[in-house]
């Protein structure tokens, strides 16, 4: 028998004592009554009176013999139980609200702690630094520009600061076709040899690269992702040492990363060295700014130390170099954590905010409704006050089933949020560090501390509201309820205002954000967005060697396109507007006077062939477009877009005017309007170079038509097989699904604003129509006597809709005051609007006022519907 | 927590230690059931502690609790049936002691504050 049941037993056996003690003393005081000569029943009454409540006095006495706090507690809990059994509707409604509440919270910490909080997953990740360029102009401290190759150079062989100092570009390349697979276009990325090294990561499977395979003479080596390694050669480790094909170029398979090494890039699949495959110009120059630099700090080295190193190293190597006006003169870091999330920070600090809100008002809501159940059960806690229950008792057990509430919400959230956080790793990979979201201890501590702090907030709310003392006052106010008692209503029309001005926080929040989201999408691109498919294609080097192969490849193939049924245009163009700024080359205008020393110009360039604009839509507004007969080398003439001809053709025709750009002289022939690089950024300037030149390898080919866009992707994808079979074609994309995906982030945290605050509103509208329905309710007689009175229906229901509306206007009010602070937090967030947009807050305020007014009605017509003989009659 | 809690808490817990103290007075006389315990305080008092019988038994079961009684089910020699007797241990007369002459100590404490005049003289 353990201490617990022995226990059990003991108080059992003790209770039979008791009753027995009782009993033989209480007829014993029956007996003496009798003795004194009064009937059987009247001596029984008289010895009752003279002995008191027996069952009162057995528990108190038993309370002696208990384990106090234990048995208290069970009791609780035992009692708690029953009472939330007793109301399964009101239960299940403050457990849902505070699973919404938690899970979400849960959700959106365990994301935060696992991409911001979490450190990165390398050997003393501290010390990892990212590096960048910075001062080519005077204004230029912020932007995180690229690092030159050339640079990169002298920083590694003259610094004292970094113990290791690596490179890494990300780029795109073809998956030959082997064993019977598809070739693929797949994300890459080129390190330099110590990467690896400099990170403190070994790959799971064979070996790093060394210095020997990280030069143009060695033979060409990959390490594969762990991802790539299983989907494409079925996790067999005799991958290694076989050789595959990257862009018809043979590489020897050295390694396997482990499966979560996921630098610089989520959807990176396999590294190269980048000696191996960069030209050496593009190794050596200064000006060409393209690659990320990651340094490890010395030991005791501090990252304004290293920063102020490397800056010295670029200040002189700018000076000797003054007739390039592109060298920048300093440098500057960021710890590397800070560079790979840097974007998502924000975003989620606001939406962690945002949950906050939500849950501040699921506490809210829950305390609300326990505060009404409080005021439903009055008198019955009135009695129990007046038969002796403790105060504290009273609270403990008002907490207690609080505590039982948001448990149970919490168990439920935790679901939700385990749903939420799969659903979000499966559709975000594109995210960084989603693979480093998962639970762990601290999340469950987070989770339990939460719920605690649930219940304490909504429990010691509701418990304070019933803590007056006027029992009698309870009791005698239950008995003729002609006016509700004050102070509930008050409390609770407190706590509403509270509600709505959280509301109205989310409310602003959500509808700045889908109004900005708005303004994204519906930016003008300069080009046709509807009615166009894009598709990457890239030909590789290693066998489209000349010029003039790479000119037939692309000529071959938009004829065999256009003469598609259905097809209405196609082009090809290196870069598309929505894809990125990907290029700029720096040029100068042949007839205007050469530039002072140390400056210069560039512009975005693409290369396009003579139907692209016809097919993109964009308008030729002055000129031509390429002459299509002019091929190779005679391919010599430049397209300019309008902002070109603005900013560096001032009141001047800028048509038959050259351009000198990489060393050749191209002349003027059109301009064409503005595009966007970007969604979301203002037009550049754009130089647009002719296809025919046979130069450019890697493009996107689009193709505008009236019928179902999907259609195309298969029979271009023959076209292409038949063309070269190693070639793959990647990116099938309408130019809507492109442009919805570079805005995938802003639509993202737009939908989950509004699902928050849709949520609250919702909460919000359901605490209204429940305070009011039991105001309406409590002032039943009232009512009843104001209509026999001869008030008319319509002025009942105005006061009730008058009564309810007051704390929603003021919520609004406080509300809105506080949304002014708020949007400023979201100020980087936003794109087109200002923080202080007044459609926004126009439209929140009306929807409030309508979603309290609908939520006012229903109690306030029910009151005025009342039929005051009913009424009276009801006490 | 309100002053009137704290109030009535002090009143109870007063009475408390004195109704202790008068049980276990009761009790040096010789074993005795509840019944009689609660009837021979209100008559020596002459009904002045006017109190339901029932209020004695947290009271005495605490004492046995905390070892200053045992009880024991006797038959009661006038009537013919068990009854639950409670007598005073070693430890309960100690107790007794000690409550006695705090309670004196504080009776003459409180008296040399309300009736100064008498010490004087």
């Amino acid at each position: 028998m353990n201490w617990w049941q022995s226990n059990r037993w003991n108080s059992k056996k003790r209770d039979a004592d008791l009753e027995r003690e009782l009993r033989s003393d209480l007829e014993l005081e029956e007996e003496e009554q009798r003795e004194g000569g009064i009937s059987e029943e009247e001596a029984r009454y008289a010895a009752l009176r003279a002995f008191g409540n027996p069952t009162l006095i057995r528990e108190q006495t038993l309370a002696i013999w208990s384990w106090n706090w234990l048995e208290s507690l069970a009791r609780d809990l035992r009692f708690s139980l029953r009472t939330l059994c007793r109301t399964p509707g009101f239960s299940v409604i403050a457990i849902l609200v505070m699973a919404l509440g938690i899970g979400a919270n849960v959700a959106l910490f365990t994301v935060v702690r696992g991409v911001l909080l979490k450190p990165l997953p390398f050997d003393d990740p501290d010390h990892l630094v990212m590096l960048y360029e910075a001062g080519l102009h005077e204004d230029d401290t912020a932007g995180s520009n690229p690092v030159a190759g050339g640079m990169y150079d002298e920083w590694k062989k003259q610094n004292r600061s970094y113990s290791g100092l690596a490179l890494a570009k990300g780029i795109r390349v073809g998956l030959s076709a082997s064993g019977g697979q598809l070739p693929e276009k797949l994300y890459s990325a080129l390190f330099s040899w110590d990467m690896l090294r400099t990170l403190g990561v070994q790959p799971a499977l064979g070996r790093d690269f060394t210095q020997a395979d990280d030069n143009p003479a060695a033979s060409g080596t990959v390490l594969l992702s762990w991802g790539l390694w299983q989907r494409r050669f079925g996790g067999d480790p005799a991958v290694l040492n076989q050789t595959i094909h990257l862009d018809a170029r043979p590489y020897t398979v050295i390694g396997v990363m482990p499966a979560w090494f996921d630098f610089p890039d989520p959807s990176t699949q396999l590294w190269t060295t980048v000696y191996h495959e960069k030209r050496e110009d593009e190794m050596t120059s200064f000006s060409n700014h393209m690659f990320r630099v990651v340094g490890r700090l010395k030991p005791g080295v501090g990252a304004s130390q290293g920063v102020a190193d490397l800056s010295v190293i670029s200040q002189r190597t700018h000076s000797a170099h003054l007739n390039d006006p592109f060298i920048f003169q300093s440098a500057k870091s960021r710890p590397l954590l800070e560079h790979i999330v840097g974007e998502i920070k924000k975003p989620l600090y606001v939406l962690l905010e945002a949950t906050c809100c939500l849950l501040l008002i699921a506490c809210l809501n829950v305390a609300n409704l326990l505060v009404a159940r409080a005021a439903a059960r009055r008198k019955e806690l009135a009695i129990r006050t007046a038969l002796g229950g403790g105060w504290l008792r009273l609270i403990g057990e008002r907490l207690m089933e609080c505590l039982l509430l948001s448990a149970s919400g919490g168990a439920l959230g935790l679901l939700l949020a385990f749903a939420a956080l799969h659903w979000l790793t499966q559709t975000r990979h594109d995210m960084s560090r989603v693979e480093s979201i998962h639970f762990d201890g601290v999340v469950a501590a987070f989770t339990v501390g939460v719920v605690v702090l649930c219940a304490l907030f909504s429990g010691l709310i509701a418990a304070f509201s019933s803590s007056d003392k006027r029992i009698l006052g309870a009791l005698h106010e239950a008995s003729r309820s002609v006016s509700g008692g004050n102070a509930r209503p008050t409390l609770r029309k407190v706590l509403l205002t509270l509600e709505v001005g959280l509301t109205v926080i989310l409310l602003v929040g959500a509808g700045l954000l889908l109004k900005s989201y708005k303004r994204l999408r519906s930016a003008d691109m300069g080009c046709l967005t509807q009615d166009v498919i894009t598709m990457h294609l890239g030909i590789p080097d290693a066998r489209y060697a000349t010029p003039a192969q790479r000119a037939n490849f692309y000529d071959t193939l938009l004829d065999r396109v256009r003469a598609l049924p259905g097809v209405d245009a196609a082009g090809f163009a290196t870069v598309v507007p929505g894809q990125g700024y990907q290029m700029d080359w720096t040029f100068s205008i042949v007839e205007h006077p050469p530039l002072p020393q140390g400056t210069g110009q560039f512009a975005l360039s693409r290369w396009a062939d003579p139907k692209y604009f016809h097919a993109m839509g964009i308008p030729i507004l002055h000129g031509r477009t390429f002459d299509g007969g002019k091929r190779l080398d005679a391919a010599n003439e430049v397209i300019i877009s309008q902002s070109f001809a603005s900013q560096y053709f001032p009141g001047e025709d800028p048509l038959g005017r050259h351009l000198r750009a990489r060393g050749k002289n191209a002349v003027i022939v059109g301009i064409v309007g503005d595009t966007r690089y970007a969604i979301g950024e203002t037009p550049k300037p754009v130089q647009y170079y002719p296809l025919d030149a046979g130069v450019e390898t890697v493009g996107t080919l689009t193709i505008r038509s009236s019928r179902d866009l999907e259609q195309f992707a298969l029979p271009v994808q023959r076209i292409v097989s038949e063309m070269d079979p190693d070639l793959p074609v990647s990116d099938v994309l309408t130019m809507n699904q492109l442009l919805g995906q570079s805005t995938l982030d802003q639509s993202f945290n737009a939908a989950l604003l509004i699902a928050f605050a849709t949520l609250s509103l919702v909460l919000a509208a359901v605490g209204l129509f429940g305070v009011m329905s039991y105001i309406a309710a409590q002032r039943t007689t009232e009512i009843g006597i104001r209509v026999a009175l001869g008030a008319k229906r319509e002025q009942v229901m105005r006061k009730i809709l008058l009564d309810g509306m007051r704390p929603a206007v003021f919520g609004l009010v406080v509300g809105l005051a506080a949304s002014l602070e708020a949007g400023q937090l979201m100020r980087d967030l936003l794109y087109g609007i200002k923080p202080l947009d007044p459609a926004v807050y126009g439209a929140v305020a009306a929807t409030l006022i309508a979603v309290a007014a609908f939520a006012c009605i229903v109690p306030a017509w029910r009151a005025s519907r009342l039929d005051p003989v009913q009424a009276l009659r009801a006490e | 927590m309100s002053s009137m809690a704290k109030q009535a808490q002090q009143r109870i817990g007063v009475l408390q230690g004195t109704l202790d103290m008068l049980i276990l007075r009761t009790l040096l006389y010789g074993p005795a059931h509840g019944h009689q315990i609660g009837k021979h305080i209100q008559r020596t008092t002459n009904e002045f502690l006017q109190m339901q019988h029932g209020s004695l038994y947290p009271a005495l079961h605490r004492l046995e609790r905390r070892g200053w009684v045992v009880s024991q089910w006797e038959t009661a020699p006038d009537r013919n049936r068990e009854f639950k007797y409670y007598r005073l241990t070693a430890k309960g007369r100690k107790q007794l002691v000690a409550e006695e002459s705090q309670w004196k100590q504080m009776a003459e404490a409180v008296a040399r504050v309300l009736w100064p005049a008498a010490e004087e003289s």
